[in-house]
């Protein structure tokens, strides 16, 4: 019943913008019935994906025959696959109807057909892949994704950077699609079929090479630092509604295909967990520093993506660390960790998404430095990128809190009673983790109140609109789901349970709940607490300065005519933290700073490049298509020199084999 | 747990009243130092109530996320203060983790206490907001991993158990340990209240580098109630970091109470020589310091790997 609620949805979300393939790009009537089908998608999928997560704990499935070679069609929703589809569709739903105000058919006559189309179909694809338990079936709706993904990052491709990023994103994909192809052989060799499941021995050589494999393939779609390097890009030039899809949902396939082929793995070696771990802790601290670095306000949410995926590999890591040291507690709140960042990252980033996006639609920039003052025009956008500033920084009453608390309660439980090299990687990846959340508060201070405090630094922010409801209704859905699950915890603990005993089979009757493991009751209870005193305290406030005068301007220590050029901007908020992270970021810095009795105009400027991409791969790429033009004088162009090299093959592959 | 009814009675005295009376002992220490009289030890008291019955002045540029600040900041320390064990006796309620949502209270108080600051549009209350927020990038590290060495020592994840009546026991056999991690949660103590040598409370306008320089365009209740929260903040690292220097077996309650709120006011001595004795280290220098407190930290835990 599930499974065929969400193949029903998968096939109409596919279908949902084709209808407007045939009506005239003038009329309205395509995007709407675009939607309505996306919402019907979205009911039939959810539901079943929710049903499958209340309902069924060992999941349901359904399998035809498929003429292609090598298995059949083989649909499986178990926890683990329902908790991923009950987020794929809630968030491109809501995606879709901010769409129908940010980016109208009618303003967007040449590409708004071709988006929705392509918008139906990730969505699709991504639920597709995550339900497939078959290798060939989810690599097609691996490629179906990568490619929809493609063509709507470059919707507006007449621009040249967006053509560039498209490029980056594809190269990048393309490498990652040809790890999972020899990921998937080796895992056929393995086990001498096509279909996802397990146990598999973990110390078969060919395990190592299907967990390498699979580290690199699926850590270039999630974005593991170091290899990020399409994302930053690709978030910043795609719509900003694409933007939400794709850092909200479409990069946590790449957490699922890590979460689904360890979970094939009953007793990894205990170097898996290490490396996960590892990398998690630098994907946090580096992603969430270049992300301070940034001046472009949807890179620096993409940064945070990076970061973001850096704490649920954290969760990761000690989850296959638990499981490798036979330590059930670590499994579920590792796991549950990880899992549940997963949840909370796809609705708070793509909440963020959309406010930046609405900030977008309503100045004409993505440049922080000419943003400011925009809480008062823009009250209802400013309140919901205010809760996604306080989620994504892990502070309680909301949902980032949550899961940032069941992992570190794993890392502290490895900590106190942990063997040898365990107890202190966990006390570090701990520290990590207390850092990666002070660098977050820092960034997201920056960025609101660059962008909503203070006064406008420029024209076109200071006539800023509050956004269209379409555009606000589907923000205020993100921002109460957030603190839903911040101040009720408890309501989805089960889920999670669920979910590691789905991952660990194996310990399934070992794995205590997680509400026994994590103070997850007492955390309703502090911030209920929380939410009652501010907003008693509040209240008080506000009764007791109600005759304060109005119109006069900011102090400043005697100050009498501040103006908006005088603010602190964000670079110059990040200015020391940049320093501190100089030998990573490589900041590049122009200006002279003013000097003299009487000084002359200064001027400062920083931009942070991407390490790896600018410094890294681009100038590696070059030397190398550098050195191969030395090889240049092999490629004639003459007839009877092709035929010479055909002519020294053969003979060498005669004498080759001959000698054999 | 929740403990007994007078316990909670109590504690919550204590974490109501005696945060102003430390502000009002180091301004004391350091008046004694300086061969002045001083200001009376109630002096912050007075200053609270009298600010709390002024009236108010709101630059055009703030929203009202200029308001919020001051009540997160009042709502999150007081929350962190029922959740500290105060000399041995348990918080209001313990449970495993219970450091990290102190640790996060302050950081959500943090937060909004910077947001108000760049609400006023002011270079100097956003130079102040950056400072902060960078050192505290270093700070919380230091607190987590101090903490993890106390955990680890003893077993438990929360504090109240960690700092309980099973501290001198503790103390026999991670003394060395706890030495280190007091130092650093001393640092953290001291960069987290924006006291010397970090920042300089008692200089006003330019001088000022971090805490004061954010609530410069706070005015009479709201300014009220920023002087009592980050009074609260400094009693919660007070409570935490005397229980750690002084783990005395526990008499009968009154005993135990009266011994608590003693070594609480005798952090706020410490403070008041430390501010005394010392200058403010230049803004540069201090990141190399809260280094240090993290490096201590570590050590702490070192020390531990049995």
């Amino acid at each position: 019943m599930n499974e065929w609620l969400v193949v029903g949805g998968i096939a109409v979300a596919a279908l949902s913008g084709v209808p407007g393939l045939f009506i005239a790009r003038q009329k309205a009537t395509g995007e709407r019935i675009a939607l309505a089908l996306l919402a019907i998608a979205t009911l039939a999928g959810a539901s079943g994906a929710a049903h499958a997560l209340v309902a069924s704990p060992h999941g349901s499935g359904l399998a035809f025959r498929w003429p292609v070679p090598g298995g059949a069609f083989r649909i499986y929703v178990d926890t683990l696959s329902a908790m991923f589809l009950l987020q794929i569709f809630v968030v491109s739903f809501l995606g879709a109807v901010y769409g129908l105000a940010y980016w109208k058919q009618s303003e967007h006559l040449d590409n708004g057909r071709k988006l929705r189309l392509f918008y139906g179909v990730l969505t699709a694809a991504m639920a597709l892949l995550v339900s497939a338990r078959n290798a060939l079936l989810f690599l097609a709706g691996w490629e179906i994704m990568a490619l929809a993904a493609f063509l709507l990052i470059t919707t507006v491709d007449q621009e040249k950077e967006v053509r560039e990023v498209g490029y980056i994103y594809l190269v990048a994909t393309r490498i990652g699609t040809l790890c999972l192809f020899a990921m998937f052989a080796a895992l056929f060799a393995l086990r001498g079929d096509w279909n996802l499941e397990g146990p598999l021995d973990a110390h078969h050589s060919l395990a190592v090479a299907v967990f390498l494999l699979g580290f690199v393939g699926f850590g270039l779609k999630a974005g593991v630092m170091p290899l990020h390097v399409w994302l930053p890009g690709a978030h910043a030039n795609a719509p900003s509604h694409i933007s939400a899809v794709m850092s909200g949902v479409l990069i946590k396939t790449g957490i699922y295909g890590l979460v689904r082929i360890t979970s094939l793995f009953p007793s990894p070696p205990m170097w898996w967990g290490g490396m996960v771990l590892g990398f998690g802790v630098a994907s946090g601290v580096l992603g969430v520093a270049f992300a301070i670095g940034q001046h472009d306000i949807k890179r620096l949410l993409a940064y945070h993506s990076v970061e973001n995926i850096g704490i649920i590999c954290i969760g990761l890591g000690l989850a296959l660390l638990g499981r490798a040291l036979w330590r059930p507690e670590l499994v579920v709140l590792g796991l549950g960790g990880a899992l549940l960042h997963v949840w909370n990252h796809g609705l708070f980033k793509s909440l963020l998404f959309l406010a930046a996006g609405s900030v977008i639609h309503a100045t004409g920039t993505r440049e922080i430095d000419l943003l400011g003052g925009l809480l008062k025009p823009m009250p209802r956008t400013g309140l919901a990128f205010l809760v996604g500033a306080t989620a994504i920084s892990g502070l309680p009453p909301l949902n980032g809190f949550i899961s940032e608390l069941l992992i570190y309660v794993g890392l502290f439980r490895a900590t106190t009673h942990g063997p040898g090299m365990l107890w202190m990687a966990a006390a570090l990846s701990a520290a990590g983790l207390a850092l990666i959340g002070a660098l977050a508060v820092a960034c997201f201070v920056k960025v609101f109140g660059a962008v909503f405090l203070g006064v406008a630094r420029s024209e076109s922010t200071a006539r800023a609109h509050e956004a269209d409801s379409r555009m606000v209704v589907p923000m205020g859905v993100l921002a109460l789901l957030c603190a839903f699950i911040g101040l009720a915890p408890l309501a989805v603990a089960p889920v999670l349970d669920r979910a590691a005993a789905t991952w660990a089979p194996e310990m399934s009757t070992l794995l205590s709940r997680s509400v026994v493991l994590a103070p997850l009751g007492w955390v309703t209870v502090v911030s209920l607490a929380l939410t009652a005193a501010a907003f008693l305290g509040g209240n008080w406030l506000a009764l007791r300065v109600r005759a304060a005068p109005a119109g006069v301007g900011t102090w400043d220590c005697g100050f009498a005519a501040p103006s908006a050029r005088m603010q602190y901007t964000s670079s110059s908020f990040a200015q020391m933290l940049v320093g501190m992270f100089g030998w990573a970021l490589r900041p590049t810095v122009h200006g002279q700073p003013p000097h003299g009795l009487f000084p002359s105009p200064g001027q400062f400027q920083s931009h942070v490049p991407d390490t790896v991409l600018d410094r890294l791969l681009v100038p590696g790429g070059r030397a190398t298509e550098r050195a191969f033009h030395r090889l240049r004088w092999l490629q004639r162009g003459s007839v009877h020199a092709y035929l010479v090299y055909i002519l020294a093959t053969l003979v060498w592959l005669l004498v080759w084999h001959g000698g054999r | 747990m929740p403990g007994k009814l007078s316990d909670v009675l109590a504690h919550a005295v204590l974490v109501i009243t005696l945060p102003p009376l430390m502000l009002g002992v180091i301004n004391k220490t350091k008046a004694a130092f300086a061969g002045r009289v001083g200001p009376p030890l109630l002096q912050p008291y007075y200053d609270i109530i009298k600010l709390l019955q002024k009236g108010s002045v709101f630059s055009r540029t703030t929203t009202w996320v200029f308001r919020a600040g001051p009540v997160v900041g009042v709502a999150t320390a007081l929350l962190a203060a029922v959740l500290v064990p105060i000399g041995g006796r348990p918080g209001f309620v313990a449970f495993d983790g219970d450091f990290l949502v102190v640790a996060y209270l302050f950081g959500l108080g943090r937060f909004f206490t910077m947001a108000a600051a760049l609400d006023t549009g002011s270079a100097f209350e956003g130079m102040g907001a950056a400072r902060e927020a960078t050192f505290a990038c270093l700070a919380e590290p230091a607190f987590v991993l101090g903490l993890l060495a106390l955990a680890r020592a003893s077993g438990s994840l929360s504090l109240s158990t960690m700092l309980g009546s099973g501290m001198p026991f503790v103390w026999t056999r991670a003394g060395a340990s706890f030495v280190l991690v007091a130092v650093a949660l001393f640092i953290v103590l001291l960069a987290e209240n924006s006291r010397i040598p970090v920042d300089d409370p008692n200089t006003h306008l330019e001088l000022t580098m971090i805490h004061e320089v954010m609530v410069l365009d706070h005015g009479g209740p709201a300014l009220g109630l920023i002087l009592y929260g980050a009074s609260v903040k400094l009693f919660v690292f007070a409570a935490v970091l005397a229980r750690l220097a002084l783990p005395v077996g526990i008499g009968p309650t009154w005993a135990a109470w009266g011994i608590a709120g003693l070594s609480v006011l005798a952090i706020a001595l410490l403070i008041g020589v430390v501010e005394s004795t010392m200058a403010r280290l230049r803004l540069t220098h201090i990141p190399s310091l809260l280094v240090a407190a993290c490096l201590l930290s570590v050590f702490g835990l070192v020390l531990l790997v049995r």
